[in-house]
């Protein structure tokens, strides 16, 4: 039939590279019906979604302000499926830390920025934690799946939200669904003047280092690899899987908890319901076209924010609903899913 | 008392009609071994194209019709994915979730603005079964859809294990290569099943818009398609016991909008959350003992 | 008239060419044995038959028509039926469910009607089954027999059986035999898949070789004997296994007493398994696969606590250790399938680590170095064909396996557990996994050999015990073991 045929084995280096950058054409490609459908040019709407946003320094900043969060939820969502344990729940660990974040800063006014801040810190992580152990619990004790519990967990903590919002943290000033704002001394240094870049940017960077050498340079790192490619290979080495999946899972939520605090700390210094525009699935997004790698991740997260921003541009200047900066997301990857594949064959000439 | 109860169960059958529908659909998905977590944005996408459609054309059947299509659609496209592809289902289906999530909020808005004040349609009538007799009246006051959705039950079990297509889809839930050495097709086996299964979660959306609310909000499914994800594990993966565990989720639902009346001082959201809570509970009381088809998650190729 | 003609076949995959220009011709009514080693092209051949696979290039004629073969489905129309080493089957189906699989001809089923159909093909043929029990409670023989009924059902004119007597005892064996030879008469033609010399010279008329995917020979077995086909089919005068006879083994070491463990389907594995085995000695556990071996494995090395009985290694309790313990312990384990015993995705030298990471652990972090020098040393000393950071998925099976010995055996472990070492493996990696055994028994280790290759066990183990139904039925040494006495034993005569 064909000249040439599928042969299964490691692509060419070139191949590897190529399929990133097609799957970015074949999204913006599908998408473009949309765009049409919305009565707005192709090419516009692409040249808002990925130049234009780099084109004024606030901008560009501003790209870096929206990949904060989504690179901490990715590489949660990444730590927890490198060890195998479908962590879907980022968006709920990720509401956990920011209402421990939240109740830090009201609680304790009176702390100078170097207590409240780290404290903050860990009341994040450690909420996040929480929030994971039902579901990790479950699933190393008794076998139930995480995809489902974590994901009924995001449910649950939602109400938790608005209960908060709506009766206990109730802004008595504004009577808006809003908490309190956190002291001064909590807040987030802004990175650079005119720009929302805080030093929460700063922390995923550091958090990115630290798991890539969790992940690559510890005996942990490697039994979470082994246990998450073969848990009976890895159970018959001698390793304690099902730890090894909590722990991994434990420490996911932990991130995902982080990512919530930076929202606090650095943007909203609030708590509010629209906290997280989907953060913690848009993380299972950049976890995937970042291939479980942590610096990979890290691209995709700005790539990510990258078209977030620019989704807000195409919105504003074509009056295409804002949606279609989802629509892209969801599209490409779904396409970097099915041309992933293609990594594990070669191209032949039969 | 007895009026409480009546009217718990008239409203544990409407409640739980669209978990009946979805979790059926997500049934034949995973008998024959596929996980689809496209499950809650094809909800929320029958949701939304039930309702537009409807609004745009006076037709609720058409509305219907239109859910109908879009699930089949997804599930086709589900298809290409895992089963053509064999690319890892959870990130398929949850990427499915993602795009139709976004394609009913992007077409949503474009259609009709983004002003608040949210078109209404008249929905579906609901049908006396039994008349006015006293408490069989009113339990059976239901949306026909309803009605559609318990004839399902024995209907799927039929099929499932009654006829030549449900041995099929046994079978290849279990042991892929046995089927396909039987001479079955694998590959259009589970695209069928995915067909089905997206056609009938996309119903359980629409009949949020069209019966239930009569309208459409963002937060109109708000997490009942993982409900029944862990529904089906809860049921064993048999129709039957779907029904039962459609019933125990209705019937929290419908018992919280009562308890808050009851003028008890919790606050409210506790109530909304609870049947989440309740699946949750239940699911680790069942899910040890679950028997998993053999073959879920795993895609099968032949050199 | 051939039934069927196989001409100019060729299959590659990747950088094997697992079919090279393969001529093969079934005549009507016969038994033709399709011989060779592991990994000889036998079984790639029938599946390009069966549909499973698809030929680079070569046609397939049936009854001197060309056929177009390109799934099971065409090549049950064609009248071609396949049993296989790994059953078809659906566990959680019933004996008839798993015959009508895809053979219906109605949308509708009800049990009562496929039961009686079932039980009519059953008498028709001779092929005793019940028609209502799930596939789940039978037994191997008894699968086979549903097997090889599914493919009358569907008048099958040529059954291709791969491997059939591997997982039966002798006198299932002879069971088999029997129904071929009435079925043949009937009209059916065979090709029967083997690797054993003494069946394919008991029941089959013409026999082809095969030999790293080729044919080095097509004979009828009038004209040859067993020493011409093993030429055949490794190129070599091959020398006779020899026996051990009897040696001097040193003290008693490893002691397993009267273990129990429960199975898959609630009932008992292992019914009070005792075992002793001496410091410099190979002990053979013999027996047909699902006797209990598979559970023996997995209490010794760790992976299934049992429910009671003891396991000890000079005197040190290892019977509720962990694998990790076990290991500490001086054992060298090797997974029953080594697949699930090792991670594919990890390199080599992960996987050679894997067992020790405290031992490659320095400050916390891994020292990669140290990894690296023990897989290069680990490479060189087991004649590894394959570098440190190669990913272990990519290895040979032969190679695989050499990592697996590696492991088990580097620490120079007091004892070791060798659980189907050389299964799916070729020539020349079995014969160096051999080598290694003796090696370890010639060193003072005690070995334990499960194997299902009773060959092996016999060349191999200086005394042999056989596991039937999860117990021990004998323990016999080297010099009074025959075929004949080991058979009886594991088909769970007294």
């Amino acid at each position: 039939m064909f000249k040439y045929k599928l042969v299964r084995s490691p692509a060419p280096a070139w191949m590897r590279i190529l399929i990133p950058i097609v799957a970015v054409l074949l999204s913006f490609l599908i998408t473009s019906i949309f765009v049409l459908v919305a009565g707005a040019n192709p090419l516009e709407a692409f040249y808002n979604f990925l130049i234009a946003p780099l084109s004024s320094q606030s901008s560009a900043l501003e790209v870096l302000v929206k990949s904060t969060p989504i690179i901490l939820t990715g590489i949660a969502v990444t730590f927890a499926f490198t060890a195998g344990y479908y962590n879907i729940g980022a968006e709920g660990q990720l509401y956990a830390g920011a209402i421990a974040a939240v109740w830090l800063g009201i609680k304790l006014p009176g702390l100078p920025s170097y207590a409240i801040i780290p404290l903050m810190i860990i009341g994040g992580f450690a909420a996040g934690m929480l929030w994971a152990l039902i579901p990790a619990l479950l699933k190393a004790y008794l076998k139930i799946d995480e995809v489902v519990t974590t994901l009924l967990m995001n449910s649950v903590i939602m109400y938790f939200v608005s209960f908060l919002l709506n009766d206990y943290w109730r802004n008595p000033q504004s009577g808006y669904p809003q908490s309190p704002d956190i002291s001064e001394a909590a807040h987030f240094v802004r990175l650079m003047p005119k720009s929302r870049l805080h030093v929460g940017f700063i922390m995923a960077l550091v958090v990115v280092v630290i798991v890539y050498i969790l992940i690559k340079r510890t005996p942990l790192g490697l039994q979470m690899r082994a246990s998450g490619a073969n848990a009976a290979g890895a159970r018959f080495a001698g390793l304690k899987v099902s730890r090894t999946m909590l722990i991994s899972a434990l420490v996911s939520g932990g991130i995902a908890g982080l990512a919530g605090m930076g929202e606090v700390a650095g943007i909203h210094y609030h708590l509010i319901e629209a906290l997280s525009s989907s953060y913690g699935y848009t993380g299972i997004i950049v976890a995937t076209l970042g291939g479980l790698h942590p610096l990979g991740v890290l691209v995709a997260g700005l790539f990510i924010g990258l078209i977030s921003t620019g989704s807000q541009t195409v919105s504003f200047a074509l009056g295409v609903p804002v949606y279609l900066g989802d629509i892209v997301q969801s599209t490409l990857l779904l396409v970097i899913l099915a041309m992933l594949l293609l990594q594990n064959y070669r191209i032949e000439r039969r | 008392m007895e009026d409480f109860i009546v009217g718990l169960l008239q409203a544990t059958l409407r409640i739980g009609t669209p978990l009946i529908f979805a979790t059926l659909g997500e049934l034949f998905c995973e008998r024959a071994g596929i996980l689809n977590l496209g499950i809650e944005g094809t909800m929320f996408f029958g949701a939304f194209i039930g309702f537009t459609v409807a609004a745009k054309t006076g037709s609720l059947m058409l509305g219907l019709l239109a859910a109908v299509l879009a699930g089949i659609i997804f599930g086709l496209l589900m298809s290409l994915l895992t089963v053509y592809f064999g690319v890892n289902q959870h990130v398929s289906g949850l990427g499915i979730t993602l795009l139709s999530t976004a394609l009913a909020m992007f077409f949503f808005n474009l259609v009709f603005g983004a002003n608040r004040v949210l078109p209404k349609i008249a929905s579906f009538e609901q049908i006396k079964l039994f008349g006015d007799i006293p408490i069989l009246g009113p339990i059976f006051t239901q949306y026909a859809l309803t009605y559609i959705a318990i004839l399902l039950i024995p209907i799927c079990a039929w099929i499932l294990y009654r006829t030549n297509f449900g041995l099929n889809i046994r079978s290849v839930g279990m042991n892929p290569e046995a089927t396909d050495a039987a001479g079955i097709n694998v590959y259009r086996l589970r695209t069928i099943a995915l067909v089905i299964g997206g056609a009938l979660m996309s119903v359980g959306g629409a009949f949020l818009s069209l019966a239930q609310l009569g309208s459409f909000t963002y937060g109109i499914v708000n997490g009942r398609g993982w409900v029944c994800i862990a529904l089906i594990i809860f049921a064993n993966w048999e129709p039957i016991k779907v029904f039962w565990g459609a019933l125990l989720f209705g019937s929290v639902s419908a018992l919280q909008l009562r308890l808050q009346t009851l003028g008890l001082n919790l606050p409210y959201e506790l109530f909304l959350a609870l049947p989440y809570i309740v699946t949750i509970l239940a699911l680790s009381l069942a899910g040890r003992n679950a028997t998993y088809p053999t073959a879920l998650l795993k895609p099968y190729k032949r050199e | 008239m051939y039934a069927i003609e196989m001409v100019g076949i060729n299959k590659t995959f990747g950088s094997l060419k697992a079919s090279n220009d393969v001529h093969f011709c079934l005549e009507q009514g016969e038994i033709h044995a399709l011989l060779g080693e592991n990994g000889a092209g036998k079984t790639t051949l029938m599946r390009i038959l069966y549909g499973l696979y698809r030929p680079d290039s070569g046609d397939i004629i049936v009854d001197g028509q060309k056929a177009q073969i390109l799934s099971p489905k065409d090549a049950i129309n064609a009248g071609i039926g396949m049993v296989t080493q790994h059953f078809t089957l659906v566990p959680t189906l019933t004996v008839a469910e798993n015959i009508v699989l895809g053979h219906t001809h109605s949308h509708t089923i009800s049990k009562k009607d496929i039961e009686e159909k079932v039980k009519a093909a059953s008498e028709k043929y001779g092929i005793h089954v019940e028609p209502s029990t799930l596939v789940k409670h039978l037994s191997v023989g008894e699968r086979q027999r549903v097997e090889i009924l599914k493919a009358l059902y569907r008048n099958a004119k040529v059954l291709i059986m791969d491997e059939p007597t591997a997982v039966l005892v002798p006198q299932e064996v002879d069971v088999l035999f029997e129904s071929l030879l009435r079925l043949v008469k009937n009209g059916l033609s065979v090709i029967f898949i083997s690797h054993k010399l003494n069946e394919v010279m008991a029941v089959c008329d013409r026999i082809t070789v095969l030999r790293d995917g080729h044919v080095t020979g097509t004979v009828k077995k009038v004209d040859t004997t067993q020493k011409d086909l093993a030429r055949m089919m490794v190129g070599r005068d091959t020398a006779n296994m020899v026996h051990q006879t009897g040696r001097q083994t040193g003290a008693p070491i490893y002691e397993v007493k009267d273990i129990h463990v429960m199975g898959n389907h609630g009932l008992e594995a292992l019914k009070g398994v005792s075992l002793t085995i001496n410091k410099g000695e190979i002990l053979g556990i013999a027996g047909v696969s699902g006797n209990g071996q598979s559970e023996l494995t997995k209490v010794l090395t760790g992976l299934l606590t049992p429910t009671s009985g003891s396991v000890t290694l000079e005197g040190q309790d290892l019977t509720h250790a962990a694998p990790s313990e076990i290991t500490k312990a001086g054992v060298g384990r090797t997974p029953e399938d080594r697949h699930e015993g090792m991670v594919g995705d990890l390199t080599v030298a992960e996987n050679l680590a894997l067992e020790d990471l405290d031992k490659f652990t320095h400050n916390g972090f891994l020292d990669n170095k140290a990894i690296h020098k023990n897989a290069e040393m680990m490479i060189k000393d087991y004649q590894i064909k394959a570098s440190p950071n190669d990913r272990l998925r990519n290895l040979s099976g032969g190679n695989m396996q050499k990592v697996v010995m590696a492991r088990a055996l580097s620490r120079n472990p007091k004892v070791v557990i060798a659980s189907q070492p050389t299964r799916g493996l070729d020539v020349g990696a079995t014969e160096y996994i051999r080598k290694k055994l003796v090696e370890e028994r010639d060193r003072g280790a005690a070995v334990m050999l499960l194997s299902e290759d009773l060959d092996e066990i016999m060349a191999l183990s200086d005394r042999i015990a056989v596991i039937y139904e999860g117990c021990i039925k004998g323990i016999l040494s080297a010099s009074e073991a025959t075929t004949e006495k080991l058979g009886l034993l594991m088909a769970g005569a007294c």
